[in-house]
């Protein structure tokens, strides 16, 4: 047993570190910190300077255009960059790229990656649907094959940012035979192809993010299948199984607990820092020492990960964990506001604002992003859902 | 990172494994809780000769010279067995304690007993008033002519107390009663004149005592590290102690949460293994986070407990304490929850894990406390 970070994992932390903090643009960062909205170019221009630096694709090896980076290197990058408050990589990169490489054509691979690499190509995903949540298998927007093409007609739903997008990953139905899952495909669909129709969806927190996506007699060539027919659930599981370390969101928890620990210091209660109160304070304690328990256990998937073993249950917990800490953390923020949480001033969430409420800006962010927050245990797999395949594939019940 | 175990590592957790399979057979346990003195001295012997006594005890007094991390493999593997017998005070606060702090004559003395199972000690630090607050001392330390000392006061609940030759209390040689400025710890041999131990078992089988120093003299000899500055000293090797606790907690829960899902699997209700009801996988699921949390937070405390920044050493125990407190009782409760009325009886192990679980919570600080020591260097 090592209980200590390597030298080589520190050094590498602290590049990153020194990197973010001097590359990445105040006024996104100071956008991220605050739960203000980012527009796509907060992202591009975020994703052309990593990629100005050869971190545009951090998750790819070297062959394909990547850092060729470690598990642990890959983390370690996420968790610094999203804890400084740099914008999240868009789908494009960390998702379709790696299907892609293992699943896409020459031709497709040839074509799609260096766009996708340098946001040439801005990519979205297109899985659930208004009847297949958590259960996507029975997904039914149709694809048909007729001569050299597919003809797509159908609805996705709850597809993140498909208006900046270019492309759509998606799975449709190709055959109604057998198992739901054995009738699915994976196919890359051009979003200005005629018959594509897209509608924002106003959320709880006034965000304008997800959207819907209604396909009208689409065609798409043959040649964007991805993999074989019938075959697209496998290379949607791939994906699931390979990056669920990713989803410990180590450094948006730090970022989050941080936050909150700034405002409980700015906000006051009887003329003395709210976080002094004992309420309060407990409640803050309590997420940062989940917190703690939550690295460490990324700590031992990683170890696992260094030492080429496939990491247990403890990807589950991470998932769980994370999504704990997150939603408490949101919910302690909007406390902080006290009163101040009550105006919903929708203007706040965007950048410059200079409004005319008496307390900072900031303050009223804080109600809109925790019901945002709601969504980290929906989104990809519920809780529920989560805890279902974990008593199954752990348990064995 | 690794925290894959070394050759040595993985040695030492097979041979506490298979200690605790050929002699810890439930049944067998429960009797032995039973017994006035609550544990087996032929154990003792066996713990001791496997090298458990003298695990931290330097190479040079005879031990295995091991830290914190060989004290969480051993304490986990004893965790899993509700093992009885009193390592905790003895082999891993009194040792490092005395190892750290001690001079040579009371190492001399000392350590090769401890690493040959002849000696045990207890430590008796704290106070009826007191609550888990180590620096609350309100017993006296008296000079007298010639360096020697009068001890007078009462310490309360000593972990393992009833059992240990020799104690190490801490007393005040000046301030009020709360300074941690002014605590002095002292070797006090528990048969000497005006020390009346009063042992009784605790909920869980394991055992405690109420200490009474009437007029308790002492030589100039047994102050244990300087005179005044006791007090960094006993929460430093508290801390010691905390970690392996914490690690033992690990070890009950992980065991306890394996009988539950047994039992889920194997109980029919309606027709089908009640693990089939979603409602009941759900909680299993909720407590398998809870363990999971447990051991990675136990695994902090190992790595920070000998950190030479205090803040850092403070958080991660009083971290890992805290979660082990509450995320134990959680599983404690959910098991006997899912085991249901056979839960609630003596016969089954379910609530012995619990009650142990239970108990760790209440030794050395609870959660609240903890969180409330955290909050202070956050």
């Amino acid at each position: 047993m090592d209980l200590n970070e390597s030298a080589e994992e520190q050094a590498f932390r602290l590049e990153v570190r020194a990197f973010v903090r001097d590359q990445l643009p105040v006024e996104i960062r100071d956008k991220v910190l605050k739960f203000q909205h980012l527009e796509k170019s907060d992202y591009v221009t975020w994703h052309r300077i990593l990629g100005a630096r050869g971190w545009g694709a951090p998750t790819w090896p070297k062959e394909y255009g990547g850092t060729g980076w470690s598990g642990v290197q890959r983390v370690i990058f996420e968790q610094e960059c999203m804890e400084a408050g740099a914008p999240r990589l868009l789908a494009a990169v960390n998702m379709i790229g790696p299907i892609l490489m293992r699943y896409g054509t020459p031709e497709q691979q040839a074509y799609f990656l260096p766009k996708t690499r340098d946001m040439d190509i801005v990519w979205c995903q297109g899985y659930s649907e208004p009847g297949a949540g958590s259960d996507l298998a029975s997904l039914r927007t149709r694809a048909e094959r007729q001569g050299d093409h597919y003809v797509v007609n159908g609805q996705k739903i709850w597809t993140s940012l498909s208006l900046w997008a270019d492309w759509v990953f998606a799975l449709v139905r190709t055959s109604s035979e057998g198992k739901p899952q054995e009738g699915i495909s994976f196919l890359l669909i051009d979003l200005n192809t005629p018959g594509i129709t897209r509608r924002p969806i106003r959320m709880i927190n006034g965000s304008m993010e997800f959207t819907e996506v209604f396909f009208d007699n689409v065609n798409v060539p043959a040649s964007n299948l991805v993999h074989e027919k019938n075959k697209g659930w496998s290379v949607a599981k791939h994906l699931l199984v390979h990056e669920r370390s990713a989803q410990a969101d180590i450094g948006l928890c730090k970022r989050m607990l941080r936050r909150l620990k700034e405002v409980a210091t700015t906000c006051l209660k009887r003329g003395r820092p709210l976080i002094e109160d004992q309420r309060f304070r407990d409640q803050v304690v309590r997420v940062e020492m989940d917190l703690l328990a939550h690295e460490w256990t990324l700590l031992r998937v990683l170890s696992m990960i260094a030492n080429k073993r496939d990491p247990g249950p403890e990807t589950f917990v991470l998932k769980l964990g994370a999504t704990a800490i997150v939603q408490k953390a949101s919910e302690l923020l909007m406390e902080c506001a006290g009163p101040d949480a009550l105006p919903y001033v929708a203007e706040a969430l965007h950048e410059g604002w200079q409004g005319d409420l008496p307390n900072a800006l900031e303050i009223h962010t804080l109600a809109a992003n925790y019901f945002d927050w709601r969504r980290i245990s929906i989104y990809g797999g519920t809780s529920e859902v989560t805890k279902g395949i974990m008593s199954k594939m752990i348990l064995g019940l | 990172m690794d925290f894959n175990l070394s050759e040595e590592q993985l040695m030492l957790a097979d041979t506490v494994q298979r200690f605790v399979e050929q002699e810890y057979e439930f049944e067998e346990r429960k009797k032995l809780a039973r017994t006035d003195r609550g544990y087996s001295e032929l154990h003792w012997q066996t713990l001791s000769d496997i090298g458990l006594t003298g695990l931290l005890v330097p190479e040079s007094f005879g031990g295995m010279g091991a830290g914190p991390q060989e004290a969480l493999i051993v304490m986990e593997a004893l965790g899993r067995g509700l093992v009885l017998e009193p390592l905790l005070s003895t082999a891993f606060v009194a040792v490092p304690l005395i190892a750290r702090h001690g001079n040579k004559a009371q190492q001399q003395l000392l350590l090769p007993d401890i690493a040959q199972g002849r000696l045990r000690l207890a430590i008796a630090s704290l106070e009826p008033e007191a609550r888990f607050d180590l620096w609350q001392v309100a017993t006296e330390a008296r000079p007298q002519e010639g360096g020697r000392y009068l001890l007078q006061g009462r310490k309360t609940v000593v972990i393992q107390g009833d059992s240990a030759q020799q104690l190490i209390v801490s007393a005040r040689t000046s301030g009020n009663s709360s300074d941690k400025d002014g605590i002095t710890l002292f070797l006090v041999d528990a048969k000497a004149m005006g020390v009346t131990v009063k042992g009784f078992p605790n909920i869980d089988g394991h055992h405690s005592a109420e200490i009474f120093l009437n007029n308790v003299a002492v030589d100039g000899s047994a102050v244990l590290g300087e005179v005044g500055r006791g007090y960094e000293p006993l929460e430093w090797a508290t801390d010691r102690g905390i970690a392996a606790l914490c690690a033992e907690a690990v070890g009950t829960m992980a065991k306890l949460f394996d009988l539950t899902v047994e039992y889920l699997r194997t109980r029919k209700q309606f027709g089908q293994p009640i693990g089939r009801f979603q409602v009941l996988q759900h909680r299993a699921t909720d407590m398998l986070v809870a363990v999971e949390q447990a051991r990675s937070i136990a695994l902090l405390a190992a790595a920070r407990v000998d950190n030479p920044d205090p803040g850092s050493r403070r958080k991660a125990v009083s971290a890992a304490k805290s979660v082990v407190g509450r995320n134990g009782r959680f599983i404690g409760e959910q098991s006997i929850q899912l085991h249901g009325g056979m839960g609630m009886t003596d016969e089954l192990a379910a609530g012995h894990y619990f009650k142990r679980l239970n108990c760790i919570d209440m030794t050395w600080g609870d959660s609240s406390h903890h969180q409330e020591l955290y909050g202070d260097v956050m």
